[in-house]
């Protein structure tokens, strides 16, 4: 095999570290949730009754299948399939929209009645509250903007899928792109139970 | 050693789909277990292991660990066990204060 001189490991490595970083950024504000919780348990527990776990399972659901997409399409463009790997990672894309749209949706909804920072509805709740839906805007809006760069830089990569300078010996920036949008699964699969289903 | 870091392993597309199933699976068990309250006074652990469980086979399978060497899983365990000391210690504080 003479891709001897692209250094594939120390590209994946990178991106492996740059997700570290991601895990300590997270982490930060999990170990907020989980010290307010413990503090304020009871407010924590009114404020998730709050949570719409419909919309929120539909979102979950939505994540969960748009990182089985972007996994094939790394796999169809290691066979040298592009045009399937284009296809699916135009299904990721579209299911990274679908998210956000629904998270706009739920948002909307929140501040429709009342529910945002600093609003005088959430100030005359517990203080428990306030932060338990402080807590829920920051996450789920680092969370959200998150995805909206995923999808930006998927859509690059369907570019470069496209125009093959993604292809079967050199998928690299397609495979750390996956690895990216997988990290932004993951943090989703403990902000779900966390926000929606603790009561 | 460097040859097994290159290697292209691919994973079968059933491999997916079916880690895509386990995981739905596994999200309707973490439904059933907050809506139907059962073990109520571990719900909270149980949601949390079933998350793990979850975030366990997107790493393996998807983000593709466990065809990795060894490298890469030595580094991520010490980013998460430095997280978990994190959290951990200072909840610790918090609840001994």
């Amino acid at each position: 095999m003479d891709t001897g001189h692209i250094d594939k490991m120390g590209k994946k490595m990178g991106m492996w570290f740059f997700l570290f970083t991601e895990i300590l950024f997270f982490g930060g504000m999990f170990l907020l949730y989980s010290i307010y919780r413990f503090k304020y348990s009871q407010d924590f527990h009114s404020g998730a009754a709050e949570e719409n776990i419909i919309l929120g399972t539909i979102n979950t659901v939505i994540l969960l299948t748009s990182s089985l997409t972007i996994a094939l399409s790394i796999a169809a463009v290691k066979k040298g399939k592009n045009v399937p790997s284009s296809l699916l990672q135009l299904a990721t894309i579209f299911m990274g929209v679908a998210f956000l749209v629904i998270k706009y949706f739920e948002w909307t909804a929140k501040i429709n009645l009342g529910i945002y920072p600093d609003s005088p509805v959430l100030l005359k709740l517990a203080k428990g509250e306030i932060i338990f839906f402080g807590l829920y805007y920051v996450m789920t809006g680092l969370h959200g903007l998150h995805v909206l760069i995923g999808v930006v830089v998927i859509s690059f990569m369907l570019y470069f899928t496209r125009r093959e300078t993604i292809n079967r010996e050199n998928y690299a920036r397609l495979e750390n792109t996956g690895l990216y949008w997988h990290f932004v699964d993951i943090v989703w699969i403990y902000l779900y139970p966390l926000f929606y289903l603790i009561t | 050693m460097k040859e097994k870091y290159a290697e292209n392993h691919a994973v079968a597309t059933g491999t997916y789909t079916a880690v895509w199933l386990a995981l739905l699976l596994l999200l309707a068990g973490t439904i059933a277990l907050a809506k139907l309250r059962l073990l109520a006074q571990f719900s909270v652990l149980g949601s949390l292991l079933i998350a793990s469980a979850k975030a366990g086979l997107v790493l393996a399978f998807f983000m593709h660990l466990k065809y990795e060497g060894r490298f890469l899983k030595v580094m991520l365990t010490v980013a998460i066990a430095a997280l978990t000391v994190l959290i951990g210690l200072t909840f610790v504080d918090v609840w001994l204060r």
